[in-house]
């Protein structure tokens, strides 16, 4: 519905944005309702049961994801207002992917190894940075809380091949 | 005078060479943070938390609140040297502090938002004194109803004085109560809305919620728009302090104002940021040169600072005396009472006298020392700021992750720490209100079981919230915040619309 309008406002309108967000509220209200039901949501033998009180929670988000849904619907035509632009969509993506990938990363083989590579190649790519300096910040960090956490306050974080290397 | 030979008794427990310096280190971590986009208090301290399970509470809340202070403080450097507040609170910093650094009297904004923060969190830390423990013994007679009440009324107001669509408010907030639900009942044992997951048994923890809130949130925001800083000089030096204290005693009124809406406004959640516009506007209406506000008047720094501050130290008021936060800040650091094994609520203090009273004397040094950091450290903070964000952002998304990871050695709060930064991200873009769903993320165990046990009480009957007048009253109040919205725009029908009045 909202491409129609692409062509004069370029992006996604906040309204669309909008629906969608209350229908995904107003779905996670029914879920949360629909597993305290299953659980019981009433009076038991010795008490409330254990969906009593989310059984209403997961029912007020209902009526709030409805109500919202609603509200965006009656402003559908009026309200033109962009949520994000393409160039301003592209930089956030410039950021949350390549964390996502470092997330992977800190899965895969540590969070030492991930964390250099990571603010290396950021400071590369997305600042244009030199190849040294982008390193030398990259191993910098990655370094300095090796040592707070690993040496200084014994709280391990997760380490691949190379910290095996070294004996941690 | 039973509360000063306490606060004494708080000030040889913080007096020591190991606290004196964690309550520098913590202002001036917490003064960085304060500067640094992505990282606001709330995260700030959530992310350090982790850190300080293994020093003694009292030392760790010393630490955790000089971050507090020290982020407070923080807020206002970015606010009038770069005209973007670090924090929400210091929005209203910005309309008169940065005109003033344009025109070259940074140094001056600067003086005098330390010194009016300073004076803010005093008159607060004053209050908190001598009306907390009165606070505390009061609650003692509470029973479940009457804490239910309580936290109702906490939510409610969120609705009541939020500026937001109220479905808007309350969709966020229930969210935060059905992830606090998720995970194993305490009271049945029974698994709720883990969908077979095991990962989910032991729920979603606030701690990974707020970094990615706030955290991951806030970098992806910052990301959009681009940021290229573009900030003016500071130079402080004692000339320029010395000439500002002389100018700020003539602004007594504004001061005195400002203190008494930010200690209101703290202690009602709601907190810091409403606190600070107030205080503006209410100052730029009755000030006698109101009409070149937004021009560079030092009375337009003074009167948000005072009240931001203000406001910042009351919110920890009822969370030490009934347990229930009023900032997502005061929430974490609720958290942290909890994991160091500590009860927050009226018992604390007289279970807890060391603690409580080490906290308050902490409060009193803490906002001295940071006045101290910051008014000589100023050219070091900007300089932070400074640096490129191409370098800032993967470092704070790198410090966020370990953060996350830390709450529970768990790789599965990593990748909840990115899913919590796109919905921080969509929600404030949409104007869904982060603190409610936090608190209620924090709050909604407590919440619920002490509804179960009214129920348990009156064997479910609902009208046990107004059995006595205590409760009733409070009830009371929590609906009429509720509806307030609704009565306010059923008001506005009936009275004609003045013109250009501000909905």
């Amino acid at each position: 519905m909202s491409q129609k309008h692409d062509s004069t406002n370029a992006g996604v309108r906040v309204v669309t944005v909008d629906l969608a967000v209350a229908a995904l509220i107003f779905m996670m209200g029914a879920l949360v309702a629909w597993d305290s039901h299953r659980l019981g949501a009433s009076w038991g033998s010795d008490g409330p049961e254990s969906g009593y009180f989310p059984f209403y929670i997961g029912a007020i988000t209902c009526i709030c994801g409805a109500a919202v849904f609603v509200q965006a619907l009656l402003r559908m035509g009026a309200d033109r207002s962009v949520f994000v632009t393409p160039g301003q969509l592209k930089q956030v993506l410039v950021i949350l992917l390549p964390s996502t990938a470092y997330v992977l990363g800190v899965q895969l083989i540590g969070i030492y190894v991930s964390s250099a590579v990571f603010i290396a190649l950021f400071m590369r790519g997305a600042g244009r940075y030199t190849w040294f300096r982008s390193a030398a910040v990259g191993l910098g960090v990655s370094i300095s809380s090796f040592v707070m956490f690993e040496i200084w306050f014994k709280i391990p974080l997760p380490k691949g091949p190379l910290e095996n290397l070294i004996g941690y | 005078m039973e509360e000063l030979n306490a606060l004494f008794h708080g000030f040889s427990v913080v007096l020591t060479p190991y606290n004196l310096m964690l309550m520098f280190v913590g202002i001036t971590l917490g003064v960085i943070i304060g500067v640094l986009p992505g990282l606001g208090g709330a995260n700030g301290v959530a992310i350090l938390l982790p850190l300080t399970f293994t020093m003694s509470p009292t030392s760790a809340i010393i630490m955790l609140s000089c971050i507090y202070w020290g982020a407070l403080f923080g807020g206002a450097i970015t606010s009038i040297l770069f005209n973007i507040p670090g924090e929400p609170w210091s929005v209203a910093t910005t309309f008169d502090g940065y005109p003033m650094a344009q025109q070259g009297r940074a140094g001056e904004a600067l003086t005098a938002a330390f010194t009016s923060s300073f004076v803010g969190a005093l008159v607060a830390v004053l209050m908190f004194t001598f009306l907390a423990p009165l606070v505390a013994k009061f609650a003692l007679q509470f029973g479940p109803p009457e804490f239910f009440s309580v936290y109702l009324l906490t939510f409610c107001s969120f609705v009541g004085t939020g500026k937001g669509n109220p479905f808007k408010i309350v969709a966020a907030m229930m969210l935060g109560f059905a992830m606090a639900a998720v995970g194993i009942d305490i009271i049945t044992g029974q698994l709720r809305l883990t969908f077979g997951m095991t990962e989910l048994l032991s729920g979603f923890h606030f701690l990974v919620a707020v970094i990615g809130l706030f955290g991951i949130g806030e970098i992806l925001l910052s990301m959009e728009e681009g940021l290229s800083f573009s900030g003016h000089s500071a130079k402080i030096n004692p000339k320029i302090v010395l000439d500002t204290w002389k100018e700020l005693p003539r602004y007594w009124a504004t001061s005195i104002r400002s203190c008494i809406i930010g200690c209101w406004m703290g202690i009602i959640p709601g907190g810091a940021t409403p606190a600070s516009f107030m205080s503006y506007g209410v100052a730029r209406k009755v000030s006698a040169n109101g009409a070149k506000f937004g021009t560079g008047q030092i009375e337009g720094v003074v009167a948000p600072e005072t009240a931001a501050h203000a406001a910042g130290t009351s919110a920890l008021l009822p969370m030490i005396t009934l347990g229930i936060p009023g900032s997502p800040t005061a929430a974490v650091l609720l958290g942290g009472l909890l994991i160091w094994g500590l009860q927050p609520g009226p018992l604390l203090f007289v279970e807890q006298k060391d603690f409580v009273w080490g906290l308050i004397a902490s409060m009193y040094l803490g906002n001295i020392a940071g006045l101290i950091v910051v008014l000589t450290m100023v050219p070091l903070f900007a300089a932070i700021l400074r640096v490129p964000f191409p370098i800032i952002a993967p470092v704070i998304v790198v410090i966020c992750a370990i953060g996350a990871f830390t709450v529970k050695n768990n790789m599965l709060d990593v990748w909840l720490m990115i899913v919590f930064g796109v919905v921080g991200y969509v929600f404030k873009k949409l104007d869904y209100p982060l603190a409610p769903m936090v608190l209620a993320l924090v709050l909604g165990d407590s919440a619920e079981s002490s509804f179960r046990q009214s129920m348990l009480i009156s064997q479910g009957d609902l009208s046990v919230f107004f059995s006595n007048w205590l409760v009733g009253v409070i009830t009371g109040l929590a609906l009429f915040a509720l509806f307030w919205p609704l009565l306010s725009a059923v008001l506005g029908r009936f009275r004609p619309p003045r013109p250009g009045a501000a909905t």
